[in-house]
């Protein structure tokens, strides 16, 4: 890779503001970001810190309205037609009337890939996922856990160096998720991706992240970017040590000061 | 176990019926066959009564309720009249005979099936330009809807009349009449299935980069598939309204539509309502048909059941 493309994200005096009829809001001010490769990047604040709006300008779902912003060296709309990512929603959003396969299938068969290509990736990935055996069912025969792990082996199956990954836990219960938050970073050591992660939970940006940028509201912005290298081989249990209290203290600070209680 | 709890009492012959579809079905109908006796007696009385007094006969109840119930042309006919007229007309008659109902309702059946399939592709067309182009919700929606606001009796001999002098003829006119009534309904579902899909469903297609007419069928399409058959069932029965009501001004050559007429020509109220009943009962048998087509699509599509 070259070095000039190791940034995989790069946001300089970005902002966004939406028109509205009772006047503009300010849901990104002024982000200076850096992401880069390899790295587990999450996004951490309350509702209404623009979090997920900035995942989504980086995915070019949002378009911003000042600074820059570049995915891979390039615009975003650019990434987005060369699909350089792969994005997770809150909700699985699979296609009912599609199996398991088929839904993992979708992006391949927009890319227009051979037959043989795609059964290679559909096997690759949902084994990844730990969902071989399941090609053949369609989603409502899944829990909400395998529904997600079957969007992410969707993801996945582009092939992206970038992964984003909107609050993908956040509508399962803490068993699943955190079996779920183990696999992901097994599965995230394992293929080399960047991962950008949007959460609300501290213990799941602490245990997963490389680096926790901590944001808040109005307007949404950057106000911390903490640091956080635990050893790879880190397993739940890592939450119960001290590193990882000091760790979660200066996020929950970091949020805490950023939080304005007029509301 | 001490003591063993009072079994539960079979449910009896009469709860088991009315458990399923059969036993209200059954119980409706009789209702209905009642209350159409009673009336038929009821308004075929006075004829019948006046009869009487003008022969000079004297009649007792019994005599009237019998008379009533095979008057030639009753102003209600009793059911067992209009069952004997449609078993003659229906099982009696060489199909390809004038006077076979079986001839009259497969014409109006052609035109009914060749409408629906024209309204169908018009609707789902109309549907797939409105939910794509601005514009053309704009410019097309209000002539849609305001068509629809134009009674059909009112329309249909303007309709005949038109074709006729472009030299258009039989079949194609009636059928035109009936895509006039049931592209509506699929267009209106259509717009509605066509914009079903969720925001993430379509912001999921947009990461992909997708194209317009990936998007459409891959994701809009499909959606649109409970929507479209619910649309269908409407469009199917007001398909076969549209080619009754085309085979009036016709002249009643050919079709339910002109049996009708040509019953209340000549006050022919039996031949009327056995029409009528043939018409109903091939609506249902249509409306049955898309729904087994609905049930077996949804199945194999995966919908949950």
């Amino acid at each position: 890779m070259s070095e000039a493309i190791k940034n995989i994200v790069k946001c300089e005096g970005m902002s966004l503001t939406f028109e509205t009829a009772d006047g503009p809001v300010f849901a990104l001010a002024d982000i200076d970001l850096q992401i880069d490769h390899g790295e587990f990047v999450s996004f951490i604040g309350p509702s209404g810190c623009g979090k997920t709006t900035l995942l989504r300008a980086i995915a070019d779902l949002e378009k911003s309205t000042g600074g820059s912003i570049t995915v891979h060296g390039l615009s975003p709309e650019q990434a987005r037609l060369n699909r350089e990512y792969g994005y997770v929603f809150q909700a699985s959003a699979l296609y009912p009337w599609r199996t398991i396969e088929k839904n993992v299938a979708l992006p391949l068969e927009i890319m227009g890939l051979s037959k043989e290509e795609q059964k290679k990736r559909i096997a690759k990935n949902l084994a990844l996922v730990d969902l071989l055996g399941f090609e053949k069912k369609y989603p409502w025969q899944l829990s909400g856990g395998m529904q997600q792990r079957v969007s992410i082996a969707r993801a996945l199956c582009l092939e992206p160096e970038l992964l984003l990954m909107d609050e993908p836990f956040g509508a399962l219960d803490e068993i699943v998720r955190d079996h779920l938050n183990e696999q992901l970073l097994r599965l995230w050591r394992k293929t080399d991706k960047t991962v950008v992660f949007v959460t609300h939970s501290i213990p799941e940006a602490v245990f997963l992240s490389t680096k926790i940028v901590v944001m808040s509201p109005r307007p949404g912005r950057i106000i911390d970017i903490i640091d956080c290298g635990f050893p790879d081989d880190r397993t739940l249990d890592i939450r119960e040590t001290p590193e990882f209290i000091e760790v979660a203290h200066r996020v929950r600070e970091g949020l805490r000061a950023g939080h304005s209680y007029d509301d | 176990m001490t003591t063993s709890a009072p079994p539960i009492a079979a449910p009896g012959i009469v709860n088991r019926m009315m458990a399923g579809n059969v036993g209200p079905v059954v119980v409706i109908s009789l209702l209905i066959i009642v209350v159409w006796y009673v009336g038929a007696v009821y308004l075929n009385s006075p004829w019948q009564i006046d009869k009487f007094d003008r022969a000079k006969t004297d009649w007792t109840m019994g005599n009237l309720i019998e008379e009533t119930l095979k008057q030639d042309r009753p102003i209600l006919p009793a059911p067992h009249q209009i069952l004997i007229e449609m078993n003659e007309t229906i099982f009696g008659k060489n199909i390809t005979s004038k006077r076979s109902l079986v001839y009259h309702t497969w014409v109006t059946l052609s035109s009914t099936l060749l409408g629906f399939a024209i309204g169908t592709l018009l609707g789902g067309l109309l549907a797939v330009g409105i939910v794509h182009v601005a514009t053309l919700e704009k410019s097309l929606m209000p002539w849609v809807i305001s068509s629809q606001t134009i009674p059909i009796l009112a329309i249909a001999p303007m309709i005949i009349v038109v074709l006729g002098a472009i030299g258009l003829k039989g079949l194609i006119p009636k059928a035109i009449i009936s895509t006039y009534l049931c592209f509506f309904p699929v267009t209106i579902g259509m717009v509605k299935g066509l914009r079903s899909p969720n925001i993430l469903q379509m912001d999921l297609i947009r990461t992909y980069s997708a194209n317009n007419w990936q998007a459409f069928w891959m994701l809009r399409f499909p959606s649109s598939v409970p929507f479209l058959f619910a649309s269908l069932k409407v469009a199917i029965a007001a398909s076969l309204v549209g080619a009754i009501v085309g085979e009036m001004p016709t002249g009643a050559q050919a079709g339910l539509g002109a049996r009708l007429l040509a019953g209340s020509y000549y006050g022919q109220t039996i031949q009327i309502w056995s029409a009528l009943l043939t018409a109903a009962f091939v609506a249902g048998m249509l409306v049955a048909l898309i729904g087994f087509i609905e049930k077996i699509t949804l199945k194999r599509m995966g919908m949950q059941p």
